[in-house]
């Protein structure tokens, strides 16, 4: 198991994720002896995990059932344990096809906040690309550091605990692409130039507020940056069902010709049966604004 | 600091390059060949001049259709303080405040002004143009630019690039896929090196190649396709470099069912009816009745005996044999490459599935899951709601599959200017919809650890003649 490499058959070391249902997913790390509690009962890794093959049903000690699903990127960012906000797979798949990642981009990105963003650039940058992240909290440097470790990522990516407004990324003339998620995106496009390679790259800034946005914008046309463009998406989630609308009832219609049986009865407890989607209740409206601009060659 | 030509070289364009054209927002997709006129927003263009530059260089188009590379920018004019005004009270628009004429600036363009020149020309002779508020003559600028200025940007071809181009100009090519959607079907798709994804698309081949773009030429990439042919002009348009066509195979939907159940035999010397077909297609096309071909390679070396051959006959029969040895080259490499691809298929382990098409796309997924290993993940598109609503149901009812989620996503574009942010005035009005989910194991699946069984020979049947 790693997060850029499939593998069929659940080992003791592997990071798994558990499906309980619709939005309701469970990241485990498989261990000889341990248990994990689930609302279903129990898991016990050594018989239930140990040997299945990934996509398996396991019957818990209560009764009831889940799926052991191979990790990816996208299930990681719907289970894993927030540290912060996180972006999602909606905006990371926008972010993903703009900067043009592909196997063999270098990344620059900051902050790495818990991960999310990460996971996602390394699976698409493997096996010969890298990614260098800065995040200026020292615990969470350290905790997303342990989880590149046990995804068996580790070897792509570079984690450095600094403030990449002051500092930069650590690197010079390397990256094909630089993300930045941080508070004050403007304080670090002079180094996002720098980071990216003399013959030209490509850059996103992530803001949940328009000034940041505003003031990120007029730092890249300062720096030289070409092709601004800030949008916005949103995912829109359809659930379908089946759902019955009764038939209003005008009364017996007297020009209509007579029924099999109908004796002057007016028709009662008829209804159609529809296959719609209905949209939730309430669906996440904003994440924040992308912003992407072009460093050309310099 | 001078340009070090080895490192820079694999940022130059070549003769054969595929290579993207740009203004503005319209992009082209093309190939440099030298010599060769073609048309780029309504202009008669030769690319020969582009050969050796590096790309992303925006081009002056001059007379004759050549390109100039522009100088540097200079510093924009518009940094200079300007006579302007504070609202747009007193402008009456009658249409009057441009003193040029048409012909006048027909006259210009023919006297060889530039872009530039002529849009300093339109200013000066603008009645209004001082009165307007700053905001207003940037937008006036803006706006003249984008109609006078003759310029041809050359970029590398990517994703990103050609799915805006696409969406853009032939919408209708790629089943309305806005590339944003695109986007999502790549992540939630997990594509990635190393991975084996099938691939059904009727988008051009955009899809494919985004895929191929996502896998860098690790992993294979199966291309399922209906009718006579995988359709790969949008996959071309990347320019992929030559080994990633070695991961790329292709296979006939028409044999899935016969896949599925054991009995596609690839063998056969007249394997397939698809290449049945478009032999026979050739062969009528020649004027060759095969049976005189069968006899002709009955014969041995030629007869010593018929002395009355001319050299001319032989040299008729010599190019006859040859060109049959050539179709039958063909046909066993056809051969060679179906049983690839299936050897890739028939272990029903891929990593991903991807659709996108215009046939209804329950059938399509039904038929094409049994090829996916449990937990994987698969994404289908579809114009149209409803379709994919059907295609809910059905795997529902099927089973086998969880995290089943019907989606679009909403796009939408900013302007961010300083006073003037606002979101743009038109957005797409739909990109179409995704269902995206994850197989898992099927109660009758085999349990863990144990060999598929391999299928007995005696089950295979030798496709016949009638078939396909």
């Amino acid at each position: 198991m790693s997060f850029v490499e499939y593998s069929d058959v659940i080992q003791d070391g592997d990071v798994a994720i558990v499906y309980l249902g619709i939005d309701s997913t469970m990241p485990i790390k498989v261990q000889k002896g341990a248990q994990t509690q689930t609302r279903y009962g129990v898991i016990r890794h050594s018989t239930d995990l140990i040997g299945q093959r990934y996509g398996s049903k396991v019957t818990c000690s209560k009764g009831g059932w889940v799926h052991v699903l191979h990790p990816t990127p996208e299930l990681w960012t719907v289970s894993l344990p927030h540290r912060t906000q996180i972006l999602y797979t909606t905006d990371i798949a926008t972010i993903t096809m703009m900067l043009e990642l592909k196997p063999g981009s270098v990344v620059c990105e900051s902050g790495t906040g818990s991960g999310s963003l990460s996971h996602a650039i390394l699976r698409t940058i493997a096996p010969t690309g890298h990614l260098h992240t800065v995040e200026f909290h020292q615990q969470r440097a350290e905790k997303v550091a342990e989880e590149f470790k046990e995804h068996r990522v580790d070897h792509l990516v570079t984690v450095r605990n600094q403030d990449v407004c002051k500092d930069g990324f650590g690197v010079t003339g390397v990256a094909d692409a630089v993300f930045l998620d941080i508070p004050s995106p403007w304080e670090a496009v002079r180094h996002a130039k720098t980071a990216l390679k003399r013959q030209g790259g490509r850059v996103c800034s992530f803001s949940p507020c328009i000034e940041q946005v505003q003031k990120t914008c007029q730092a890249l046309m300062d720096q030289g940056f070409e092709e601004l463009s800030s949008v916005e998406v949103l995912l829109r989630v359809h659930d379908v069902r089946v759902v019955s609308m009764p038939l209003p009832d005008f009364g017996p219609d007297p020009s209509a010709p007579p029924g099999p049986d109908s004796r002057g009865e007016a028709p009662n407890h008829a209804s159609i049966s529809l296959k719609t989607t209905t949209p939730p209740r309430e669906i996440p409206g904003h994440t924040g604004y992308l912003t992407f601009a072009t460093k050309p060659r310099t | 600091m001078a340009d070090n030509g080895d490192e820079d070289s694999e940022y130059r364009i070549k003769v054969g390059d595929c290579v993207v054209l740009k203004r503005g927002d319209i992009f082209k997709a093309m190939q440099i060949q030298l010599g060769k006129k073609v048309i780029f927003e309504k202009q008669w263009i030769f690319l020969d001049k582009a050969v050796g530059q590096l790309y992303s260089t925006t081009f002056d188009i001059v007379s004759g259709g050549n390109l100039l590379p522009q100088k540097p920018k200079n510093a924009d004019d518009a940094s200079d303080a300007k006579e302007a005004g504070t609202d747009n009270r007193n402008i009456v628009d009658d249409g009057k405040s441009q003193k040029l004429t048409r012909d006048d600036i027909e006259t210009l363009k023919e006297q060889g002004l530039k872009g530039q020149e002529i849009i300093q020309q339109l200013i000066d002779n603008s009645s209004t143009f001082r009165d307007k508020t700053e905001y207003a003559q940037d937008k006036y600028i803006k706006k003249k630019k984008k109609k006078y200025e003759n310029t041809v940007t050359i970029l590398k071809p990517s994703c990103r690039i050609l799915a805006m181009m696409y969406h853009g100009r032939e919408p209708g090519k790629i089943c309305h896929l806005r590339y944003d959607t695109l986007a999502q079907m790549l992540t939630l798709g997990n594509v990635h090196a190393g991975s084996k994804v099938l691939v059904f698309e009727t988008c051009a081949g955009l899809v494919l190649g985004s895929v191929m773009e996502r896998m860098g030429g690790y992993g294979s990439v199966i291309q399922m396709y209906p009718g006579g042919g995988p359709v790969r002009a949008g996959m071309e348009s990347f320019g992929f470099p030559a080994h990633f066509h070695d991961t790329l195979h292709e296979f006939p939907i028409c044999h899935v069912n016969a896949l599925l159940a054991g009995t596609l035999d690839t063998t056969d010397k007249h394997s397939s009816a698809v290449e049945k077909q478009s032999d026979q297609d050739k062969e009528k096309e020649q004027n060759q009745p095969k049976a005189e071909q069968a006899g002709e390679q009955q014969d041995g070396p030629e007869d010593p005996n018929m002395e009355t051959v001319t050299a001319e006959e032989a040299r008729v029969e010599k190019e006859k044999k040859e060109k049959e040895k050539r179709k039958e080259a063909k046909a066993q490499e056809k051969r060679m490459k179906l049983a690839a691809a299936v050897a890739q298929l028939e272990g029903r382990n891929a990593d991903g599935l991807i659709i996108a098409s215009r046939f209804h796309p329950s059938s399509v997924v039904m038929g094409l899951l049994k090829f996916l290993a449990p937990s994987r993940p698969f994404v289908i598109y579809s114009q149209y709601r409803e379709a994919l609503i059907e295609c809910f149901t059905k795997l529902k009812e099927h089973g086998g599959t969880v995290n089943v989620r019907l989606t679009d996503t909403w796009l939408r574009h900013y302007q961010v200017l300083p006073n003037r942010t606002h979101p743009l005035l038109l957005m797409s009005g739909g990109g179409g919809y995704l269902l995206s989910g994850t197989t898992v194991a099927t109660d009758t699946a085999k349990p863990s650890g144990s060999q598929r069984v391999e299928e007995p020979a005696a089950k295979r049947q030798k496709l016949t003649d009638t078939e396909g």
